[in-house]
C-alpha cells in the first residue's frame, strides 16, 4: 500500500474536551474489483464527549439494509464501548472525507469490516494510552470494555474521563493494530435494533420525499409512454390555467446527464424528453399531469414487444448461441447416446420492476451566480450513490463539483433502482429553468413506466443422465438481452456460475437479443433469474435419474474445493455442501411425513460471496392455489455483525422473492410498458407470508452482506416443492401466469 | 379553492384547498406533516393510512371536502411522550427496514387494536391486507401486533387481579 502510514490518522480535541479521531484507510477490499464501489480511501469519525457519549458517524446511505446500525456496531465493538453509550449520526455526503459513500452489491459490510475494526481499535489504543498515563500503570495491564478502561487491580476510568487526554495520544500505526478475539465480542453477533426505529415508528424520519426547502416549488414530469419519444408540443394554455399550476414547459432530451464516472451506470441515467409542470403543491402538479395532452415525436421511440421476444427466443432456443465456456469433449455424444436419458426444457423469466415503496424524487436548488460568481447547486435526495448526483450538474450545466452540495437522505427502498440519477437530472433541469428550488416527485406510474427493469430472458436446458443415474452432459443456452451487442445489466451468465466452473462435460452458450427498454440492477442481478432455471433443472434431472434431489445436488458439487482459492466471489463447494446439508437437516427434508398435496423443495445458490440453501414447504390444492408454509434457510456469509439485521434481510429476501415469482411481470407493447400501478402490478400481502427459519454457519468466510443472496434460491425451492406436491413442473415466472395462485 | 377546517391530532387547522385535493396532500404539503406517506395514490398500498373518526382511511383517495371528522396521523398516535404500545413493539421487534411503509402499517394496526384487543392471525391478515411492505417485514409486523396486544391484555389481567 503506497500510503504514508504515519499520516493516516488525524486527531483533534473537540469542543468541550474530547476525542475526535479521523481515520483514513485504503478500501479494504479494493482488489476484489467489484464494479459498484470505486476504489478510494475511506475516512470515518468517532467522537467521545467528556460526559461519556460516543458519537459514531455512519458513512453509507441507509435504504433499509441496516448499514447505519451495522457499521457503527463494528467500531463500537473494537473500541470496547457499551452500545447504550453510542449515538449514531449519518455522515454528511463528502467524498473528500468519507470516500465513496455508496450502498450496493451487498458489499458495504465486506468492504468496510476491517476498516471499521481498525477505526475502533485505534480509538481503543488511544484511550488505553491515556489511562496508562493517568493511572500510572503499564498499558498491558489495561483493558477496554463497557466504555471504561479497567486496570487489573480493578481501578478504572470511563471513556468520558479519558477523552481529552486520549485525544493527545499518538495515533497507532493501523498496520500493527491488534483486533479483539471474536470470542470476546459483546456487540458483534448480537441483535441490535435499528438506530432509527424510534423516528420511523413515530413518523418523524425524513426521506427524500419529505424535504421542504424555503421557497420550494413542486413539480411533476411526464415522459413519452413509448420510451425514447420526444415532446413536441402540449396543451400549454389549458395546463397553465389549472389551480395551483405556475408553469409548464418542455425539456429536451439530454444524453449528457447519463454520463457517469461509474462504468456500470454510464449512459443509463439520461434526461428523457418530456413535459414539466410546476406548481404550489404536489397534487396540483399530479392533477395537471393527468390532463396533459402531448404531441410526441415517436420516430426514435422503442418498438420493444414482449410477445415478439418470446417468439424469437423460442425459435432460436434449440440452435444454441455463442460459447461462453469451452465445451466439454463428449457433450454431443452423450446427448445422442441412446442408452442415456435426456431432458430438454425451455425456461422463461419476465422483466420486473423495482417499485421502491418511496417513489423516485429529488429536490434541487440551482442558483445562477450573481455578478461573475459561479453558478451553484444544492440537491436533496435518497440515493444509493448520492454524490453522483453532482455528475448531472457538471455534465449538463458545466458546474464545478465544488459548487454543488448534495444532501443524502434515508431511502424508502433502493434495490438497485436508486443507484441511477435520471430523476436527479430532471429535478436539476427544472430548477435551472425556473430559477427556484423545486421538489420533483414521481407518480407510481412514472416509477413503473420509467424503471430500469430486472431484465427478462430465457434458457434452453438440455442434459443427459447415464445408466448409473449420473450427469453425463449438460447443454445450456442462455437467451438474454443486449444493447448494441453488449449485455444489459443482469443479463447473461456470470463467469463464476455453478455450471461454468463446476461442470466438466458441459456446453454453455449465450445469445443476446437487442432491446431498447432500459434495464438495471435489481436485487441480486442475474442470479435472481438464473438460480430459478439452474436449480429447477437440476431437480428435473434428479427426478429423471430417479435419485434423491439433495444427494444428486451434492454429488454435482464434487469434492470440497474452492474454484479460486481465498477469493470470496468464488464458489466454494465445501461451503455449498455444508449449507445444503444444514437446510436438509433443519427442514426435515426426506424425513418429515407430509400430508397429501404438500411437498418440500430444495435449492442452492452462490452469489454475492454467500452460499445459501433453502427448503420450501408448500401445499397445493386441487385448483392450483398454493401456500408456502415455511422456508428453511441455511446461510454461510461468515461472521454475522447484527443478528437482528441479518435475519431481517433474509426474511425480506424471502418475501420479495415470493412476491416477485408469484405475481409480478412487466410487459411492453410497441415500446410502451403495459403496467401502471399496484392494481395491475401487484405485491404480496401479509396473509401469504410463510414462517421463515434461518440458520447460519458462521464460518471464517470474510463477512459479507445479506441484502441480496437469500433471494435467488427461493423461486426454485418453491417450484420444486410444487412439483413434489403435485408432479407439475413450472418453467416460467410469474406463477400466476402458469395458473398457480399464491394464497 | 375553498376553506376547510380540519381537526388533525387534536389541533384545528384552517386550510385553503381545492375540494378535490386528497387529504394526503393537504397533510403533507399544506400542514407540512410528512409522517403520512405517498405510495400509489389509488388506495392499493396503504402508505397513506390515517384515522378519520377513528377508522383507517387511505388519505390518498379521500378528497379534503369529504373529511367528516377528526383526523389522526402517525405523529398524533402517541400520547404526548408516551409511545403507543404498537410503536414500542415496532422498536423492540426491530420491524422497520427502509421504514417507508411503517407509518401506514402502524396506523392500520392501531385501528385493529382499538376494536380488537386480542387479534388472531386471521384478524391481522384481514386488517393489514390494505398495506403492503416492499421490504417484506411481514413476519415482524405480525409478531409486533401480537406483542402490542399483550400490553393491553396484561393491563386487563392486572386490573382483574386487583
Ligand atoms: S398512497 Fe394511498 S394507498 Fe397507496
Ligand atoms: S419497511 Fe420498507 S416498505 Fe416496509
Amino acid at each position: 500500500m503506497g500510503l504514508n502510514r504515519r499520516k493516516l490518522f488525524k486527531v483533534s480535541a473537540i469542543a468541550g474536551g474530547g476525542l475526535m479521531l479521523q481515520l483514513s484507510l485504503p478500501n479494504a477490499l479494493a482488489e476484489e474489483g467489484k464494479p459498484l464501489v470505486a476504489s478510494k480511501d475511506l475516512n470515518f469519525y468517532v467522537q467521545i464527549a467528556s460526559d461519556g457519549q460516543i458519537t459514531i458517524f455512519a458513512p453509507n446511505p441507509e435504504m433499509g439494509q441496516g448499514v447505519k446500525t451495522a457499521l457503527p456496531m463494528i467500531i463500537a465493538e473494537e473500541m470496547g464501548a457499551k452500545w447504550e453509550d453510542v449515538v449514531v449520526v449519518q455522515a454528511p455526503i463528502d467524498s473528500s472525507k468519507f470516500g465513496m459513500q455508496g450502498s450496493g452489491g451487498s458489499m458495504t459490510i465486506p468492504r468496510n469490516f476491517d476498516a471499521m475494526r481498525k477505526m475502533g481499535a485505534s480509538a481503543r489504543e488511544m484511550l488505553i494510552g491515556a489511562a496508562s498515563l493517568l493511572l500510572e500503570v503499564e498499558r498491558k495491564e489495561l483493558e477496554a470494555r463497557e466504555s471504561q478502561v479497567i486496570h487489573s487491580s480493578g481501578r478504572s476510568m470511563t471513556f468520558g474521563q479519558l477523552a481529552t487526554v486520549a485525544a493527545q495520544q499518538p495515533v497507532p500505526d493501523p498496520e500493527v493494530l491488534e483486533f479483539k478475539d471474536p470470542r470476546s465480542y459483546t456487540i458483534i453477533g448480537t441483535s441490535v435494533a435499528g438506530v432509527d426505529n424510534l423516528v420511523v415508528a413515530t413518523g418523524l424520519t425524513e426521506f427524500g420525499i419529505d424535504v421542504d426547502v424555503p421557497g420550494m416549488m413542486y413539480a411533476s414530469y411526464t415522459r413519452c409512454p413509448r420510451r425514447g419519444g420526444i415532446a413536441k408540443s402540449f396543451n400549454e394554455r389549458e395546463i397553465k390555467r389549472l389551480p395551483g399550476v405556475t408553469d409548464a414547459f418542455i425539456l429536451e432530451p439530454d444524453d449528457r446527464a447519463g454520463k457517469s464516472s461509474f462504468a456500470f451506470m454510464d449512459g443509463l441515467g439520461v434526461l428523457r424528453g418530456g413535459v414539466a409542470v410546476v406548481g404550489d403543491n404536489t397534487w396540483a402538479v399530479f392533477n395537471a399531469k393527468n390532463k396533459l395532452k402531448v404531441k410526441w415525436d415517436e420516430s426514435p421511440a422503442s418498438q420493444d414487444s414482449w410477445p415478439e421476444m418470446v417468439e424469437q427466443a423460442k425459435q432460436i432456443a434449440a440452435k444454441g448461441g455463442g460459447d461462453v465456456k469451452l465445451p466439454g469433449k463428449t457433450v454431443d455424444a452423450e446427448l445422442s447416446n441412446a442408452k442415456n436419458r435426456v431432458q430438454e426444457s425451455f425456461y422463461e423469466f419476465p422483466y420486473v420492476a423495482h417499485i421502491c415503496m418511496e417513489p423516485m424524487n429529488c429536490t434541487a436548488d440551482y442558483k445562477k451566480g450573481k455578478s461573475g460568481e459561479p453558478d451553484t447547486l444544492e440537491v436533496w435526495l435518497g440515493s444509493q450513490f448520492p454524490e453522483l448526483a453532482k455528475e448531472a450538474g457538471v455534465n449538463m450545466f458545466g458546474l464545478k463539483p465544488e459548487n454543488i452540495k448534495v444532501n443524502g437522505l434515508r431511502m424508502g427502498g433502493g434495490f438497485g433502482r436508486r443507484a441511477l440519477h435520471d430523476f436527479s437530472a430532471e429535478a436539476i433541469s427544472i430548477s435551472h429553468r425556473i430559477g427556484k428550488p423545486v421538489k420533483l416527485t414521481w407518480t407510481r406510474t412514472d416509477d413503473i413506466h420509467n424503471d430500469f427493469f430486472r431484465v427478462g430472458g430465457f434458457e434452453n436446458m438440455k442434459a443427459a443422465i447415464d445408466t448409473n443415474g449420473k450427469l453425463a452432459a449438460w447443454d445450456q443456452h442462455y437467451i438474454g438481452f443486449g444493447n448494441n451487442g453488449k449485455p444489459v445489466i443482469g443479463s447473461g451468465l456470470r463467469g463464476n456460475e455453478f455450471s461454468m466452473v463446476a461442470l466438466d462435460n458441459a456446453r454453455v452458450t449465450q445469445t443476446l437479443m437487442e432491446v431498447d427498454t432500459s434495464c438495471g440492477a435489481w436485487r441480486a442481478p442475474g442470479s435472481n433469474t438464473n438460480a430459478f432455471v439452474e436449480q429447477s433443472f437440476i431437480h428435473e434431472l434428479a427426478e429423471l435419474a430417479e435419485r434423491d434431489h439433495a444427494e444428486f445436488l451434492i454429488e454435482l458439487m464434487g469434492s470440497r474445493r474452492w474454484f479460486e482459492e481465498g477469493k470470496i466471489s468464488s464458489l466454494n463447494t465445501g461451503r455449498a455442501i455444508d449449507v445444503i446439508k444444514l437446510a436438509v437437516e433443519k427442514s426435515g427434508y426426506g424425513k418429515k411425513k407430509l400430508p397429501k398435496g404438500t411437498g418440500l423443495g430444495l435449492a442452492f445458490y452462490f452469489c454475492h460471496a454467500a452460499h445459501v440453501a433453502e427448503v420450501a414447504e408448500v401445499s397445493v390444492d386441487a385448483n392450483n392455489n398454493y401456500r408456502v408454509k415455511n422456508v428453511t434457510v441455511a446461510v454461510d456469509v461468515g461472521p454475522i455483525v447484527n443478528m437482528s439485521g441479518a435475519i431481517s434481510q433474509i426474511q425480506g429476501s424471502i418475501v420479495d422473492g415470493l412476491s416477485t415469482m408469484a405475481m409480478q411481470k412487466i410487459t411492453m407493447k410497441n415500446g410502451e410498458i403495459e403496467q401502471d400501478n399496484f392494481n395491475n402490478y401487484p405485491v404480496m400481502r401479509i396473509a401469504s407470508t410463510p414462517s421463515i427459519d434461518v440458520h447460519f454457519i458462521q464460518s471464517d468466510n470474510q463477512p459479507t452482506g445479506l441484502g441480496e443472496p437469500a433471494l435467488p434460491p427461493l423461486a426454485p425451492a418453491v417450484t420444486n416443492a410444487i412439483f413434489a406436491a403435485t408432479g407439475k413442473r413450472i418453467r416460467s415466472m410469474p406463477l400466476s401466469e402458469a395458473g398457480f395462485t399464491l394464497v | 379553492m375553498s376553506k376547510y377546517t380540519l381537526q388533525v391530532n387534536g389541533e384545528t387547522h384552517e386550510v385553503d384547498a381545492d375540494p378535490q385535493m386528497p387529504l394526503l396532500w393537504v397533510i403533507r404539503d399544506k400542514l407540512k406533516m410528512t409522517g403520512t406517506k405517498f405510495g400509489c395514490g389509488i388506495a392499493q398500498c396503504g402508505a397513506c393510512t390515517v384515522h378519520v373518526n377513528g377508522a383507517p382511511m387511505r388519505s390518498c383517495v379521500l378528497p379534503v371536502s369529504a373529511v367528516s371528522g377528526p383526523v389522526t396521523t402517525i405523529e398524533g398516535l402517541s400520547n404526548g411522550n408516551e409511545l403507543h404500545p404498537l410503536q414500542t413493539a415496532w422498536i423492540e421487534h426491530d420491524v422497520p427496514q427502509c421504514g417507508y411503509c411503517q407509518s401506514g402499517q402502524i396506523m392500520s394496526a392501531a385501528a385493529l387494536l382499538a376494536s380488537n384487543k386480542k387479534p388472531s392471525d386471521a384478524d391481522i391478515d384481514q386488517a393489514m391486507a390494505g398495506n403492503f411492505c416492499r421490504c417484506g417485514t411481514y413476519v415482524r409486523i405480525r409478531a409486533a401486533v401480537h406483542t402490542a396486544a399483550s400490553f393491553y391484555n396484561a393491563d386487563t389481567n392486572a386490573k382483574k387481579g386487583a
